[in-house]
């Protein structure tokens, strides 16, 4: 193993961690508003990466497309928001499972209907094509930007929520319902706009990755998985936590992966060991997950007290 | 008509058509429509399971396809193992006995969700049904990359394993014995319902604080709950394996654990034949849509989305009306 | 003089800043029915969570009959004998009044792991809890469920259940709430006669019904016991008078 390796394989883990982040933003804001667990969130991660892969092959343009995928999976969002989960807020958790359950099966379904069964492809955008040198390690320059789109609308949505008259009225949302009712603010247009932001941000990243993978039906839900151990490692509603727990998943994943079948080959040399650390690699952030829930029920970054 | 006689007439009425649709199917020599019927009853017993957690005690579990799976991969590796003289560990044969794999199929069921429920229960609300799907992805991505057992390809069960006294190679001896196994399941579901435990189970979903007040802790009957409702879900794991001859992790995705959820909600949560009633809809909305279009799911989702926004209750809720608790 | 039955030693719990029970001691003797009062927000839910053990206290005790129950759970407080009622009732809503009065049975026999015998075939749990349920002129409304019954009969059977657990001491809050004056009035009447079986410890606002009830009192403000003694001692306390004044005025 070199250093070189090594380092790429924990770019790959940041990458991967802030895609997660994207993806998790969304989630976390929704329930922490909302109070709302949205399993199709996944399903708008798919969307943009559709929308993007065919307005990008129709016009030849991934920056076109990009900006389609977003803007799908945010009137997607909105619509949902308006015509089902509006209904859902004042049920109990395990409706809110199942009617998002449905609405995955109902939007995989619609996204076969319209893009057919095979799988697209999307193309890396060519100003972003071919590798960039760190010194020790040549890494792919495409990966590079998803870290840098990472940060940036990080930062950005940081300054939303932080800066914004919109954001001062999604944090009063999160600790009392009744004030910003009592504010004058319209609860019914946050909630929408609320929910259309984090659909974005998963069409966002759904676009982004949909360029290193293909583009299919079932693309979203591994991610969706993901998304959730992310927050409740980072604690349900906090933003502050779906950083931290995108990047630990995202870094923890990548690496145990990438070490563990290596580390078990040197100690017991043998290839059924391998097995066992690849075995053990991919269970690693689910056990991290439930370790977090036995010692911190609330996560690492509770939301509320 | 009262409610409580309602149910139990539609109770019957599914007993007996369970049993009289395949073997109708047996004298006319459809053995698919026997091996549907199957697939039913195995399918409402592993729902039974859930429905003792969810139903009675509700505890959103998020990952019985855990159990499922569990069950799958006892028949599986046993089954395996007496294929091929090859011992399980060592000095311990493989078996193709039934009974003894469900046995097993139940005893690790219920320590694998002991160890679960007493962790998973310390959290409440969305953190427990998370909690559950990651014990279940453990599961999952443990079998899909444990290579000995066929990793993400499965494992085969070449030859189906041996009942005493029937030939389980017939669809229709198949039939017999998960029918028999569906209606044990039920009954032990109606007994533990009626029970005392049942009575502080049902007390703690509706109002954990006042169990507590009275001195009934929630902590340990839910846990007792729990692990029940896992084994019986194991038992059926290891007949779906039988039934398929074939154990893969897709047992243990987390879209099973939705789909045996899906079954209650269709069914009718807590209702004793609920699980039958959600499994021969989905089994039969499967087939028949199915054979209408590819996109069959796209309707699925759209009656599933229909019955949470609209007719909590399921099937038995929307005929029988309400639960009636005494 | 007799072992109090329910005994608070030193009691502390803090919110934050909030000081929400203050070094609270107070006994519960024998016989006695002991009533805590206070103006809102002076800390007499945060101290019945302190006894029932829904709340962990920050320092101080909590003994029952001469034993340390502070590090028990609530459950396990009320498997030894502590019959507490909700100021909000809190019943099982899907059950019917007699179902709560015999799971409150079960629970007090400490038999909720059975599984085979069902217990409406109880006849022992049965006739127990309609005994009971009659006690309280419940009677008649044994099947109905427990979410349809009208706000005074919730409050009786809140009553019923915490008979139906026969506590070592009762800790009733606010059992008057909501009820009208001819409610109030029976409630008072049946309460009279309950110290007999177990003593008392009230949390209620309705002053006429404490001072009908009270054999002690005790006067919570700011989370701290101002002052302790008989209903006429209460009476004649200026500083009580002074807290009192312009909300309550006592009779």
């Amino acid at each position: 193993m070199t250093l070189a390796l090594f380092l790429e394989q924990m770019l790959n883990g940041v990458q991967f961690g802030l895609m997660l982040f994207l993806m998790s933003a969304g989630l976390t804001l929704v329930f922490g508003v909302m109070g709302l667990i949205n399993l199709a969130h996944g399903s708008l991660y798919m969307i943009g990466a559709f929308l993007c892969a065919a307005i990008a092959s129709a016009t030849g343009n991934f920056w076109l497309g990009l900006a389609g995928g977003i803007a799908a999976a945010a009137a997607a969002g909105a619509l949902i928001e308006v015509v089902v989960i509006r209904r859902l807020y004042a049920r109990d958790h395990l409706d809110q499972v199942l009617a998002t359950f449905a609405l995955i099966l109902i939007l995989s379904e619609a996204m076969r209907l319209i893009f057919g069964p095979f799988p697209l492809y999307l193309n890396v955008p060519p100003v972003l094509r071919g590798t960039v040198n760190l010194g020790i390690v040549d890494y792919s320059l495409y990966r590079l930007a998803l870290i840098g789109f990472g940060i940036a609308v990080a930062v950005g949505l940081w300054l939303l929520i932080t800066k914004t008259r919109l954001g001062i009225r999604i944090r009063a949302g999160e600790s009392d319902r009744e004030m910003i009712a009592a504010l004058g603010v319209n609860i019914r247009v946050l909630y929408t706009v609320v929910f259309a932001l984090g659909a974005a941000l998963a069409g966002l990243a759904g676009a982004l990755v949909g360029a290193i993978q293909s583009v299919q039906v079932g693309m979203g839900e591994p991610v969706l998985i993901l998304a959730f151990v992310v927050i409740v490692i980072g604690g349900i509603g906090s933003i502050k936590g779906a950083m931290v727990g995108a990047l630990l998943v995202g870094v923890i994943d990548t690496m145990g992966r990438f070490l563990l079948p290596r580390v078990f080959a040197t100690i017991f040399d043998a290839s059924a060991a391998a097995g066992t650390g690849a075995a053990l690699a991919s269970m690693l952030i689910y056990l991290l997950m439930a370790l977090v829930l036995i010692f911190r029920p609330k996560g690492l970054f509770p939301a509320h007290g | 008509m009262d409610n409580t006689r309602k149910e139990w007439l539609l109770n019957a009425l599914m007993a007996l058509a369970l049993f009289g649709v395949p073997l109708w199917a047996l004298m006319a020599n459809e053995p698919f429509i026997i091996t549907l019927a199957t697939r039913i009853a195995i399918l409402a017993i592993a729902a039974v399971g859930l429905n003792i957690a969810l139903g009675l005690g509700g505890m959103v579990s998020f990952g019985h396809a855990l159990y499922l799976g569990l069950g799958g991969y006892v028949a599986g590796i046993a089954a395996h193992h007496a294929f091929n003289g090859t011992p399980i560990l060592a000095g311990i044969p493989g078996t193709n006995q039934m009974l003894v794999i469900w046995a097993i199929a139940m005893v690790l069921s219920g320590a694998i969700a002991a160890i679960v429920g007493a962790l998973s229960l310390r959290t409440s609300g969305i953190f427990f049904i998370m909690i559950t799907l990651a014990f279940a992805q453990m599961g999952f991505f443990f079998t899909l990359s444990w290579p000995a057992y066929g990793g993400e390809d499965g494992l085969p069960i070449f030859v189906r394993n041996q009942f005493p006294g029937l030939n389980t190679a017939r669809p229709w001896d198949l039939f017999l014995i998960s029918y028999g196994v569906l209606m044990v399941a039920l009954v032990i579901f109606a007994m533990l319902r009626a029970a005392r435990f049942g009575a502080a189970l049902m007390a703690i979903r509706q109002n954990p604080d006042r169990a507590a007040a009275i001195g009934i802790s929630p902590f340990g009957i839910k846990l007792v709950g729990f692990i029940l409702s896992g084994m019986i879900t194991g038992l059926a794991g290891a007949m779906m394996a039988d039934l398929t001859r074939f154990v893969s992790p897709a047992m243990m995705a987390w879209t099973m654990s939705g789909e045996l959820i899906v079954i209650i909600i269709l069914g009718g949560v807590g209702r004793l034949f609920g699980p039958v009633a959600g499994a021969a809809i989905l089994v039969g909305f499967e087939v028949f849509f199915g054979g209408l279009t590819e996109h069959w799911k796209l309707w699925l989702g759209l009656v599933l989305l229909a019955v949470v926004l609209f007719a909590r209750g399921g099937l038995i809720g929307l005929i029988a009306g309400r639960a009636q608790n005494g | 003089m007799a072992d109090p039955v329910l005994d608070l030693r030193g009691l502390s719990r803090a919110f934050g800043a909030l000081k929400a029970t203050d070094d609270v001691s107070l006994t519960l003797m024998p016989g006695e029915t002991h009533a805590l009062i206070g103006p809102n927000g002076a800390g007499k839910s945060t101290l019945m969570g302190l006894v029932s053990g829904k709340i962990a206290p920050d320092a101080g005790e909590v003994w029952l009959e001469g034993q340390n129950i502070t590090g028990l759970s609530v459950a396990k407080r009320a498997a030894l004998g502590l019959g507490r009622s909700f100021q909000v009732s809190s019943l099982i809503p899907e059950y019917s009044a007699q179902r709560n009065v015999m799971l409150a049975l079960q629970a007090r026999q400490g038999h909720s792991y059975r599984f085979l015998k069902p217990v409406m075939r109880d006849r022992g749990l049965r006739d127990t809890a309609r005994a009971i349920l009659a006690r309280v002129g419940l009677d008649a409304r044994a099947s109905v469920e427990a979410a349809v019954l009208s706000h005074g009969e919730r409050r009786l059977l809140e009553i019923a259940v915490a008979l139906a657990l026969k506590p070592r001491c009762f800790l009733l809050d606010e059992p008057m709430a909501g009820l009208g004056s001819e409610g109030t009035a029976r409630l008072v009447s049946f309460l009279q006669n309950l110290k007999d079986e177990a003593p008392i410890l009230l949390v209620e606002h309705d002053m006429d019904a404490v001072f009908r009830l009270a054999d002690r009192i005790s006067v919570l403000v700011y989370g701290r016991i101002i002052a302790t003694g008989t209903v006429d001692e209460i009476r004649a306390n200026a500083q009580v008078r002074a807290v009192y004044l312009g909300e309550e005025t006592p009779a």
